[in-house]
């Protein structure tokens, strides 16, 4: 199972002179005359006010919350899903249990207003 | 894969097999990260540009060489001549890493992607959950270049993009699930060998799913807040020149071909079509053939909703995603999980469409209802009425 990954290996290793031989071929084409207006910030011909990295208010945390759970479910669901055509009826049951539960989550952020951008 | 290795080893009889096997991978490895990029990013940029002019009234390209197919090669050059500026004060690894793992992500998605009858770079038992891991390192370099930047615009574009990826993700692994539900694998090979009828009639919906998902997930119009001209300039590249600007659309580029050759092999069945077949050279290029074009159309059909759709606003495209797309997935996906489970006398090719059909019509009625009773309370609020 090991030795699948050998292609993956080898397409990153080649894949990264990419990116490397484009840059390196380019920085002997380009011309290099750097000056301090030229490497200041824009921000539509204002000066930026302040440091960039300010506290941002990131106002989806509780979306990414949410995310959590239905990437932790998704997880769940693709043996689930390889597995189906050999499991007996009651997989079924299971899983619209558990999506059941999920979805009872989503509605209840929902209603509380977790999914409302403000 | 295995027929190469087979003619490689009987042209030189003194090379040991995995050898060989060693070099056409290292050579079909070259033809992905080099051949491939070039190839598709001057297409698909002259295909983008004919598009969305014939759409908005217009020509497009038409001056370098016929029907303007050297745009692409005049925009490399000057892309390589142009100087790299480093804005002050950036985040020089972060800044400098960014361009440069958008093009590798998008390259590594096509080691899974069966491109013609036995030609696949290895078809992992996992593949699409392959596909599903490294498609969001093109996310994590569009953050990486909007922090690195030193530039609030910037840095709004990378907020932007982690919010949109949280709100898409969970659509489009839920249409895959319903794929490999219904195939029985996550392997390409065996999904494609599931379909001898496409995914895409059987089970429409999440085929729409994916498509809306994929193009949220690579930040294309009308799903591009993450660069919106109007709102934050650029995004996340303003501050980029030169090359390292290119290696994002190089990234982007192949992003939107990966993701519709994915769309292809999950939902409209690869290869497949009259005639194409593992053995032959010409069943091999015929296959290919098919791959190309079902793949180019995927990607008109994204241009053209690009050319057509306005941009959406940001609490729009997150109810979107959680309010309509979250829901109507999981439904799909219990509403085929039961079809599945019918006794054998109902043929499957009859059910999984009904049960889709069934979803998709609850569903668009559902939301039509939510529509006409938020319509008809603005309607009385601005009336004054209680």
């Amino acid at each position: 199972v090991l030795s699948d990954f050998t292609f993956v290996g080898i397409l990153l290793l080649v894949a990264t002179l990419l990116p490397v031989g484009g840059l390196g071929f380019a920085w002997l084409l380009r011309p290099k005359k750097p000056n301090p207006i030229k490497s200041s910030t824009y921000e539509c011909g204002i000066e930026t006010i302040g440091d960039t990295w300010v506290q941002f208010k990131a106002q989806y945390y509780i979306y990414a919350l949410v995310f959590v759970v239905f990437d932790i479910e998704a997880v769940f669901l693709l043996p689930w899903a390889v597995a189906y055509n050999q499991l007996p009826l009651y997989a079924l049951a299971e899983v619209v249990v558990f999506i059941g539960i999920l979805v009872l989550a989503l509605v209840y952020a929902w209603r509380k207003g977790a999914l409302r951008w403000s | 894969m295995d027929a190469t290795v087979a003619w490689l080893t009987s042209l030189f009889p003194q090379l040991a097999p995995p050898t060989a096997l060693l070099i056409v991978q290292v050579v079909y490895a070259a033809i992905l990260s080099f051949v491939a990029p070039t190839i598709l990013v001057v297409g698909l940029t002259w295909m983008e540009r004919k598009v969305a002019a014939r759409i908005q009234n217009r020509i497009g390209p038409n001056r370098a060489g016929p029907f303007g197919w050297f745009q692409g090669f005049a925009d490399a050059i000057k892309m390589f001549t142009k100087e790299d500026i480093t804005p002050a004060g950036a985040d020089r690894i972060v800044y400098n890493l960014a361009p440069g793992l958008a093009a590798i992500g998008a390259v590594m998605v096509f080691a899974v992607i069966p491109m013609a009858p036995g030609v696949i770079g290895v078809d992992l038992n996992i593949g699409i959950l392959y596909v599903v891991a490294i498609g969001a390192i093109g996310t994590l370099a569009t953050l990486m270049g909007g922090w690195g930047s030193n530039n609030k615009f910037a840095l709004v574009s990378a907020f932007r993009i982690v919010a949109q990826l949280i709100a898409y993700e969970v659509p489009m692994v839920i249409a895959i699930i319903t794929v490999v539900l219904a195939a029985g694998s996550m392997q390409m090979g065996r999904i494609i060998a599931a379909q001898d009828l496409p995914f895409a009639v059987t089970l429409p919906v999440a085929f729409l799913i994916f498509l809306l998902a994929g193009m949220a997930e690579i930040g294309r119009a009308p799903f591009d807040l993450t660069e919106a001209e109007s709102e934050i300039v650029a995004g996340f590249h303003v501050e980029y020149s030169g090359l390292k600007f290119a290696f994002f659309f190089i990234g982007e580029y192949l992003h939107l071909f990966a993701t519709a050759s994915i769309g292809v092999t999950l939902f409209l069945g690869g290869w497949r079509g009259p005639g194409a077949a593992e053995g032959s050279i010409w069943g091999v290029l015929l296959g290919f053939a098919y791959f190309v074009v079902k793949s180019v159309l995927l990607v008109f059909v994204m241009m053209w909703l690009r050319g057509t759709l306005p941009r959406l606003r940001i609490d729009h495209l997150l109810d979107f995603g959680w309010k309509f797309l979250v829901p109507v997935g999981l439904s799909t996906l219990v509403a085929v999980a039961i079809a599945l489970k019918l006794p054998t006398a109902v043929p499957r090719a009859l059910a999984l469409p009904a049960a889709n059909v069934v979803v998709l019509v609850i569903s668009l009625a559902a939301v039509s209802q939510a529509a006409r009773r938020s319509r008809s309370a603005a309607l009385r609020s601005v009336a004054g009425v209680k």
